[in-house]
């Protein structure tokens, strides 16, 4: 069988949860191959092979954490090419993507972003991608090279398949200076108490009805007794009341949660497109008419000043 | 300071938008406008024009007779000229076709920077800055949340995907900005105006010296094999709060084993 390479998405040797996603994808179309950039891929051997990592192509040069994106698309294609793997799987996200476009191009190869789910078919793999705001449902294939696929968190639940992965430390050559672009800092984001965005089973988000910063507690309050991520709308982002990595909808992080609760949010079609494959959704509104009541499963006409309060005591005290 | 921004002609996104039969984006049956998330970069590029009396602004575009409204949008906010390349051939193009198109109007016209939306509210790829990067052999400050010209360099912040970045590359470069890096002017009625008279060049695939087969259809390296409408969500029970909402929605989630 031939080899699926899987970008690992990692911070210092801590492998992240969509990497585990993706190597249960890369079983169903192959042998997958952990690619491994950057330092402390000993610390990630084990978990890279409990989800089934035959092997792991290690690159340990400091490029890659001294310049954006092309030392891995140098990295990935020369690894493509010694190794002719029968697909690419990445992360999907602004380094993923670009990553996985500038790969395909140097391979000629097609390009697939985004999918939410990939399967095997007779001709190579089979891809299914949300559009329009999630209210299209796409599968799609490449016709041309080694298929490079970005996934979206979510796609599928990590499942874990043991296997004893060889490690092989690779040597690449990386492209000229003048078409690199310096990465001057960098702050990792914070890895709070609550589970990611991205990776939630459950996220609790606020909107302008939040009216400020500190009535977040609320929204967080209500996020901790459910034990789900906390989401924002680009209302209350960019009045400053919480940061953007929590941005919920086109422009921020797009989320399939089992469970998506939105409160004092109008439910605009930039913001659904970023939540409407929500397993089920619940809503807290003070307007009957808002929008997000059409896709509600359940919602709450009322101020979300007295609704969220009592429901996070009625879910502490149906836990005692 | 040669200024190239790339602005694309899109199905308005607040528009119930659907798919042709053959599976690309059916651009008859909804209104098509100046991509929300290019006017970010049409912004950013008249900003620096702003502090900088020899910079020159020229929009590109690529796409079908009616992307020229978009241009004309685009000199309504500012600018000096735009280039329109449209061609049979390049219907159906995917993001390698689209960004060959682009690269060689982009050499062809000369550039020290170009400046790109995030993605395209339709596509929504975001991979397009990053392929004309690759195809010109510069640099790509992507993605920026904020940026910075000087001696030479671009700087800026980046929220990539697992950390915030500050990074800087060499003028010339291939820049896009976010819906983060400053809210665009509306075209003021002068504006609307003078954009009347402000040059567009028309130019096809033979100009450019690419072949047929290199792009639209022909060229593609995916294809769609079925896009569905997915069923439109069932409105649920609504109930209006009456002292006890939060008790009934707890009730809700013990049901659906959230609790
Ligand atoms: C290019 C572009 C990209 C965008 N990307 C995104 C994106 O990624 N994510 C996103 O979210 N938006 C995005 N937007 C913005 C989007 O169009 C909306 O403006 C935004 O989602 C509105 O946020 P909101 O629902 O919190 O605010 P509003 O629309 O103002 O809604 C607030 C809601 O709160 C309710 N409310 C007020 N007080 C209370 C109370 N006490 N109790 C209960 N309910 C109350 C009101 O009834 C109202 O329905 C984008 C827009 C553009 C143009
Ligand atoms: N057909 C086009 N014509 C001009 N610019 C485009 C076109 N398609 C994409 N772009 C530019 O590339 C950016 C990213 O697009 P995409 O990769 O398609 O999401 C857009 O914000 C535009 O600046």
């Amino acid at each position: 069988m031939a080899e699926i390479l899987v970008l690992v998405d990692h911070v210092d040797g801590a492998v992240r949860k969509p990497t585990l996603e993706l190597l249960t994808l890369a079983r169903r179309l192959g042998e997958p191959s952990a690619v491994f950039l950057g330092p402390g891929a000993d610390r990630a051997t084990e978990v890279l092979g409990r989800y089934g990592a035959r092997k792991i192509h290690v690159v340990d040069a400091p490029e890659v954490d001294e310049y954006l994106v092309t030392p891995v698309v140098d990295a990935l294609t020369q690894l493509a090419e010694r190794t002719g793997p029968a697909a690419i799987l990445l992360p999907s996200g602004p380094d993923g993507k670009e990553i996985a476009a500038r790969v395909a191009l140097r391979l000629g190869s097609g390009l697939i972003t985004d999918a939410v789910d990939v399967t095997a078919g007779p001709g190579g793999p089979v891809t299914e991608q949300s559009a329009f705001a999630a209210t299209y449902q796409v599968t799609a294939h490449v016709t041309q090279g080694v298929p490079v696929i970005t996934v979206k968190p979510n796609a599928t639940a990590p499942e874990a398949a043991p296997a004893e992965p060889v490690t092989e430390k690779q040597d690449v050559t990386f492209g000229p200076p003048s078409q690199a672009v310096r990465v001057l800092s960098r702050t990792p984001r914070e890895r709070g108490d609550r589970p990611e965005l991205a990776e939630a089973d459950i996220v609790v988000s606020g909107g302008r009805g939040v009216n400020g910063a500190e009535n977040f507690a609320l929204i967080e309050r209500v996020a901790d007794a459910l034990g789900a991520a906390v989401g924002a709308s680009r209302a209350a982002v960019d009045a400053g009341w919480y940061p953007h990595s929590h941005q919920v909808g086109q422009t921020g992080t797009q989320v399939s949660p089992q469970l998506y609760l939105a409160a004092g949010i109008s439910g605009a079609i930039q913001h659904r497109a970023g939540m409407q494959t929500s397993k089920t959704i619940v809503a807290v509104n003070k307007d009957a008419d808002a929008p997000i009541f059409e896709l509600a499963d359940h919602g709450v006409v009322g101020d979300l000043f007295a609704v969220l309060p009592q429901l996070a005591d009625e879910i502490e005290r149906r836990r005692s | 300071m040669k200024i190239v921004v790339c602005v694309k002609h899109v199905p308005d996104a607040t528009a119930d938008r659907t798919f042709t039969e053959d599976g690309t984006t059916d651009r008859t049956s909804v209104d098509s406008l100046l991509s929300e998330l290019d006017e970010y970069a049409v912004e950013q590029a008249l900003r620096l024009a702003e502090s900088d009396a020899d910079a020159e602004i020229s929009y590109l575009t690529v796409g079908p007779d009616d992307a020229r409204d978009a241009l004309r949008k685009a000199l309504a906010m500012g600018g000096d000229s735009a280039i329109h390349v449209s061609d049979e051939g390049i219907e159906g193009s995917d993001a390698f076709g689209t960004s060959l198109v682009l690269a060689r109007a982009i050499e062809r016209h000369g550039f020290d920077l170009v400046l790109c939306g995030m993605a395209s509210t339709d596509g929504t790829m975001g991979v397009l800055p990053a392929l004309l990067a690759e195809r010109l052999g510069v640099p790509a400050v992507t993605h920026l949340e904020d940026l910075e010209i000087e001696d030479g360099t671009v700087t800026g912040r980046r929220e990539g995907d697992s950390a915030t970045v500050r990074i800087q590359g060499a003028l010339p470069a291939v820049v896009s900005v976010t819906d983060r890096s400053g809210d665009a002017r509306y075209p003021s009625f002068k504006g609307i105006m003078a954009a009347k008279k402000k040059p567009v060049e028309t130019l096809g695939l033979a100009e450019l010296g690419i072949e047929a087969a290199q792009v639209g259809a022909a060229g593609a390296r995916s294809a769609v094999d079925t896009a569905t409408r997915r069923p439109p969500r069932t409105k649920g029970e609504i109930v209006a709060d009456e002292g006890t909402g939060g008790i009934a929605l707890a009730a809700f989630l013990t049901v659906k084993k959230f609790i």
